[in-house]
């Protein structure tokens, strides 16, 4: 009991040097942090590539940027989990390389609303603009808040081009032409999305939040069928994936 | 060395700095009132969406974020700091180091609080819970903690007390482990002064986040609260703690295990299996040490559990550790991956923090905060009948809260895997398992509106005693601390 004793009284040169205590708190904390991080961002295995997931367009990005302003990750995921009740409910079960463009990654953590990682082409435009505008209106029972003013406040294009610039500096493909041209664009892909609306006789212009942000949610989950001539099977999550 | 009674071996007092823990503790009592009635609104939100009234400002998406960050970062670290500064001059036997970089430690805190609370509700965010805060702010952040741990450590270097007592250990792990937390998890390419993008991306920008999310709970939740229970519980009960072994290895493998549970947050997502694996593995080893600051916690009270039925102090705290102790068996079983599959995404997850939160951090912060003020101020509480009160009012609030949250998420989590006898999903349709929930959503504000009052009543007696009238100085209390 006195060789124990002594043992645990070793423990007081510690308590007597802050600055060897600190070291090794340091040492400690650091251990299982760099075992995880640096395999996951080193090692190319951890997370397949996807040929077909290409970067968002202006026009998406700047929808994203809504949607993180918003706060939508705090009441809806974008991560399938591979169980059946997951994908017969939302789709094909996420994969790794599917958000290898996505600087912040938005997966969530709650669902009080639904999964929206494969809510692009679920719906039409119109779908969208009217559930944004008054969600009770698409989903009865549903507690979203009403987004009146994404249909009202204009989108602000005057940062796009630099954004594309700083996904660039971050290893997102990005073409100097793209980063160029990112307000035409964008200005473009408003059209044919204020067309689509115009089929469903609402009247929109393409200046507006709200075309951004359906730009974005449907695009979201969409590469995977890209060159898969819908079949879903192929979408198997590796570098196979989408020859093209 | 083996000294167990906090500042037993402190030398005649010397004069210190009282008036920074007073400071931090009116900003906690303040900024946490607020944030817990920004949580409340959010909550009556999702019970009557009608209370998102149309603006912008006080949507739910933007409200949880100025809620989470008030209660964390302007409640709970205030309440820190407020306990740092008072027992470490004591333990170390002087005054803090530098009255100036207390000063802009207290200050530049609070600025970053009401920062916080302009550019949240105006969607200023880097998208990341817990992280929300724009790269401007971020660089803030990491220069008054920069300040604070100069002081911290300059304040040990010229310490009159050559041993370091186990809550200064856990005071250095704190102050550590956030700074490296907070600057890897931060790291971002910025467009504007108020438009950043993470550096990370996809699957490494989750693990990071969660390595920063989950030990945010770990290393401002609990290292340092463990600090103020190891020195404000054997004050308040006036007993030595428990065993001098239990907390040195019960600290040590906190301080190595903790880190690496956040992958239990990605169970099931696109993040490598062996990586969800190690999170859940050292989340089950988190049970041992976990407890064994419980037990370390409650079995100081041996000898003087009679006095926890007349001594409020101590029942805040008893109830605060019997929170961590359950809090702490529940976060390793909901990080078993089968468990974990039916809770994630729903309101258990909401509950189990709450039970945490409000119970743990809650309940531990109101026992330090009634027992220092009188000691502080030098004065006997102006109500002391609410003390009381607020203890039973905590405590059924908390009960309200996380039982609705346990109901309401397991309801949702099994209706949503429910499959008919066609083998179809039996509830196809979303918002039928929403309309399932509203009960549970208006029991919870019920809950929170609990907590809540009993959270202003401490506030109006802490302002009553500091600044009303009639200074009864405290009898011969000092004289122990």
């Amino acid at each position: 009991m006195s060789t124990n004793t002594e043992t645990w009284q070793k423990h007081g040169t510690f308590e007597n040097k802050p600055l060897l205590m600190t070291v090794l708190v340091t040492v400690l904390i650091s251990i299982g942090g760099l075992v995880e991080l640096i395999p996951l961002a080193a090692v190319e295995s951890n997370v397949p590539t996807i040929a077909t997931v290409t970067p968002y367009t202006p026009l998406e990005l700047e929808g994203r940027d809504i949607y993180i302003r918003e706060g939508c990750y705090n009441c809806h995921s974008q991560m399938i989990r591979p169980f059946r009740a997951e994908t017969m409910r939302y789709g094909e079960y996420s994969k790794p390389g599917e958000f290898v463009y996505d600087h912040p990654f938005q997966w969530g953590s709650k669902r009080t609303g639904p999964d929206l990682a494969r809510i692009g082409g679920k719906y039409p435009d119109a779908w969208h603009y009217r559930h944004m505008e008054d969600p009770v209106a698409t989903s009865a029972g549903s507690i979203m808040p009403r987004y009146g003013w994404l249909l009202t406040d204009t989108l602000d294009l005057s940062l796009t081009s630099r954004k594309l610039k700083a996904m660039k500096m971050m290893g997102v493909p990005y073409s100097d032409q793209e980063v160029t041209d990112a307000v035409a664009m964008a200005e473009a892909q408003a059209k044919t999305i204020v067309a689509n609306l115009a089929t469903a006789n609402i009247e929109a212009t393409g200046d507006k939040e709200i075309i951004a942000l359906i730009a974005y949610l449907q695009r979201m989950g969409t590469d995977l069928r890209k060159g898969q001539d819908g079949s879903t099977d192929a979408a198997s999550g590796t570098s196979e994936v989408g020859h093209e | 060395m083996t000294e167990e009674t906090p500042g037993a071996a402190a030398p005649p007092a010397p004069v210190y700095d009282d008036e920074t823990p007073k400071k931090f503790i009116l900003a906690a009592v303040l900024f946490g009132a607020v944030g817990m009635l920004v949580g409340l609104w959010a909550a009556l939100e999702l019970a009557f969406p009608a209370l998102n009234l149309d603006l912008k400002w006080i949507t739910f998406g933007r409200l949880r974020p100025l809620h989470t960050s008030a209660v964390i970062f302007a409640f709970a670290a205030n309440v820190v700091f407020a306990g740092v500064y008072h027992s470490s001059q004591r333990l170390l036997g002087t005054r803090t180091a530098s009255d100036k970089l207390s000063a802009i430690h207290f200050w530049g805190w609070q600025l970053i609080v009401v920062l916080v609370v302009i550019t949240y509700p105006l969607g200023i965010t880097q998208g990341k819970e817990y992280a929300e805060l724009e790269w401007p702010l971020d660089i803030l952040v990491a220069l008054v903690w920069v300040a604070f741990a100069i002081n911290f450590f300059w304040t040990i270097a010229i310490r009159k007390v050559k041993h370091l007592y186990v809550a200064i250990w856990f005071y250095i792990a704190t102050v550590i482990t956030i700074a490296v937390l907070h600057i890897v998890n931060a790291l971002a390419v910025p467009v504007s002064l108020t438009k950043s993008y993470s550096l990370f991306a996809g699957v490494q920008d989750a693990l990071v986040q969660w390595w920063y999310g989950h030990n945010a709970v770990g290393f401002l939740l609990t290292t340092p609260f463990l600090g103020l229970m190891y020195y404000y519980l054997p004050k308040a009960a006036k007993r030595p703690v428990y065993s001098y072994r239990l907390s040195i290895v019960h600290f040590w493998s906190l301080v190595f295990l903790y880190i690496w549970a956040g992958p239990h947050h990605l169970h099931y997502t696109a993040l490598p299996n062996w990586a969800q694996t190690l999170g859940m593995s050292f989340s089950l080893m988190l049970i041992a040490p976990s407890w064994g600051g419980m037990l370390n916690g409650l079995l100081t009270l041996r000898g003087a559990w009679d006095r926890v039925r007349t001594d409020p102090v101590l029942k805040f705290m008893v109830v605060a550790i019997s929170f961590y102790g359950m809090s702490t068996l529940e976060g390793p079983i909901m990080s078993i991956r089968d468990v974990n599959a039916l809770s994630h995404y729903t309101d258990w997850t909401v509950g189990h923090v709450h039970s945490g939160a409000l119970g743990w951090v809650g309940m531990i912060s109101f026992g330090m905060i009634y027992w220092v003020v009188p000691q502080l101020w030098k004065r006997d509480w102006a109500m002391p009948s609410w003390i009381n009160a607020h203890f039973w009012l905590a405590t059924l609030g908390i009960v309200f809260y996380i039982v609705p949250m346990w109901v309401g998420g397991v309801t949702q989590g099994l209706m949503w895997r429910a499959f008919n006898e066609f083998g179809l999903l039996k509830y196809p349709d979303f918002t039928e398992t929403v309309m399932a929930l509203q009960p549970f959503y208006i029991l919870r504000a019920v809950g929170g509106t609990l907590y809540l009052v009993g959270m202003i009543m401490l506030g109006i007696n802490i302002a009553a005693t500091a600044f009303g009238k009639a200074p009864a100085p405290v009898a011969a209390k000092e004289v122990a601390a």
